[in-house]
């Protein structure tokens, strides 16, 4: 069961003279939810960039089981099965919602261009739509299937985003702060549902600062300031860690 | 229904009421209406070309070529023509698709410039800057009792609506199918669509496939029934008045170029014919884009939608009062 599904070694991104990840290696153990945090600027985002193949990595690689992922390109990535969503609200605010997680499906029902020509894509349509009121359902927004992407609250916009993650049944899912913009109610129910995703199996990669969330949800914990590991172990160990404490309270910030 | 209804009659009957010069006219407004519709098929994608009329020159001077020189039957030629500016479209899709938004406008203008000039350049096989001449036209269709003269505007009117309709009809289910779908994402958020896996650039490419392959069509029309192709009709000049439609009308529905590419159409011959004003029909043109940009933002769709709306909401209070 615990095998390796993500290994990310020395993995490294400049930006100019900005060293946003510096030669930070960690692994994700298949079934766990593991946590990804750090203060404001500490290169969780381009971390999950560097991942997902949005950037090219300057150095390091990045493994999905045993193969290298690593400057393969977005979409590529994808269909290899690691999905991210975005720390920012990233939807196709003038689709409807069911459209959003229907693209969400893209890759599970290929669109098949002489099906459309003749006007035959009924079957594949259909189960496109089965598999996207299903995800819907599960993250509670089927009352909203109709309405306008852009039209709902915030939070039901980063339940949304991760909505389309899932619809593509990827491996192992990267999330960027799905928590923000919750109400405690909200982020209640939406840990539950994390919950039970790594209770079927699934593999999280979660950034956030919520720390009730992260010390509430995670197998294990990486800790990440200015693009380096600070330390790595379980939610018990890391919130009594010194060096959390400290990075968090900027202490040492001022002494550098 | 009964709309569809009546659009058919109108449409059979409408070129029995015009003039000779209105009949022709009526032709290449069909046509047009094919240009403007397929340029909408790429603008679902975000991109917008200055190229696409030139692609659907591609059309005419290929499907002239194969006819005159190689001797290919017109209704093959034409199918061949419109399938080879798609070919071609594919081919300019690298050099174009390494660019987006505004960059993507200007390239495609430049590769516009480039094949006109190579038309312009080569008198063999592309005849110089007058072009073609003395295409075949389209062949009689002998059906025993009744003999089909495609040179009598009437008959190839029908002709070319029958196509066009065709066309609309494919466009429409290649926009309502997933396919469509993920064009709109492209266009909306290409970030998103490619983590889920969408190979945006693909798409980018089909979109500028099938929309060049449909000018293309549109070329080999006109070029069978005007009988000559030559560079300066598929020029910026035209380019901008397939912009000006798809502006005027709106690009959010399968209508809005149709009617935008109708009303202009109406006005420049009823009203600046009638004036003598033909000679400034591009200033007219720009004068009507900034206008509709202004005031108008949604285009004639939009009205269109609206007024919809309203004659619904007349039915349901007249019937709230009958009861
Ligand atoms: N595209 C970019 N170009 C230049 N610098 C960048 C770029 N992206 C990120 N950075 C810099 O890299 C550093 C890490 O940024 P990143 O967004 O990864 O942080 P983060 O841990 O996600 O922070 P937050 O918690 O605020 O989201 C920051 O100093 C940021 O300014
Ligand atoms: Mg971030």
């Amino acid at each position: 069961m615990e095998s390796k599904i993500l290994k990310v070694n020395d993995l490294g991104k400049q930006f100019g003279g900005i060293k946003a990840v510096n030669g930070l290696s960690f692994v994700v153990k298949e079934g766990h939810i593991h946590g990804l945090i750090g203060p404001n600027g500490a290169g969780k985002t381009t971390t999950f960039n560097l991942i997902s193949g949005f950037y090219k990595p300057s150095q390091g690689s990045v493994r999905l089981f045993d193969e290298e992922i690593s400057g393969l390109g977005m979409y590529r990535v994808a269909r290899k099965g690691v999905i991210r969503t975005f720390q920012h609200s990233t939807l196709f605010a003038e689709m409807s919602v069911l459209e959003n997680v229907l693209v969400g499906t893209h890759m599970m029902f290929k669109p098949n261009f002489l099906a459309a020509l003749i006007g035959n894509e009924r079957a594949i349509r259909d189960q496109a739509i089965k598999r996207s009121r299903e995800v819907l359902e599960f993250f509670g927004l089927e009352s909203f299937t109709s309405n306008l992407a852009g039209e709902l609250s915030h939070g039901h916009q980063r339940t949304l985003g991760m909505a389309v993650a899932m619809a593509s049944n990827p491996k192992i899912l990267l999330l960027d702060e799905p928590f923000t913009g919750m109400n405690p109610e909200e982020t209640q129910s939406m840990m539950g549902l994390m919950a039970k995703l790594r209770d079927s199996g699934m593999t999280l990669l979660l950034v956030e600062h919520d720390m009730t969330a992260i010390m509430g949800l995670c197998d294990r914990i990486t800790v990440m300031n200015f693009g380096k590991l600070l330390t790595e172990g379980k939610p018990l160990e890391i919130r009594n860690h010194p060096d959390v404490i400290e990075a968090y309270l900027g202490t040492r910030n001022h002494a550098t | 229904m009964a709309f569809i209804g009546l659009l058919t009659l109108v449409l059979i009957a409408l070129p029995h009421g015009l003039s000779y010069s209105q009949r022709e006219i009526l032709v290449v407004l069909t046509i047009n209406i094919l240009v403007v519709s397929s340029y909408r098929l790429l603008t679902l994608t975000g991109e917008w070309s200055l190229g696409h009329v030139v692609m659907m020159g591609v059309g005419a001077y290929a499907s002239a070529l194969y006819s005159k020189e190689w001797g290919v039957p017109v209704p093959i030629s034409m199918i061949i023509g419109a399938l080879t500016a798609g070919l071609v479209a594919w081919g300019l899709s690298f050099p174009l698709f390494r660019m987006k938004g505004f960059y993507f406008l200007i390239g495609s203008f430049a590769a516009g410039e480039i094949i006109r000039l190579l038309w312009k350049r080569f008198r063999d096989p592309f005849g110089g800057p007058k072009g073609i001449k003395r295409i075949d036209p389209f062949p009689d269709i002998d059906l025993g009792f009744i003999r089909i003269d495609f040179f009598d505007p009437v008959n190839y009117y029908y002709f070319t609506l029958i196509i066009v309709v065709l066309c609309l009809v494919i466009l429409w289910r290649i926009e309502k199918s997933l396919i469509g779908l993920t064009f709109h994402a492209v266009h909306w958020q290409d970030k998103l669509a490619e983590s889920a896996g969408v190979n945006v650039r693909d798409y980018r490419t089909l979109a500028l496939v099938i929309s060049s392959t449909f000018a293309g069509l549109a070329g080999t029309l006109l070029a069978h029934y005007i009988g000559t192709v030559n560079p300066n009709g598929f020029d910026i000049e035209q380019m901008v008045f397939v912009l000006t439609w798809a502006i005027v009308g709106g690009t959010t529905t399968l209508y809005g170029p149709i009617i935008g590419c109708i009303t202009l159409t109406a006005l420049n011959e009823i009203v600046l014919r009638e004036l003598g004003l033909e000679q400034g029909r591009p200033l007219i043109y720009g004068l009507i884009l900034i206008v509709s940009v202004l005031f108008m933002p949604k285009g004639l769709e939009d009205v269109v939608k609206r007024g919809v709306a309203w004659a619904q909401l007349q039915i349901v209070k007249e019937r709230t009062n009958g009861v």
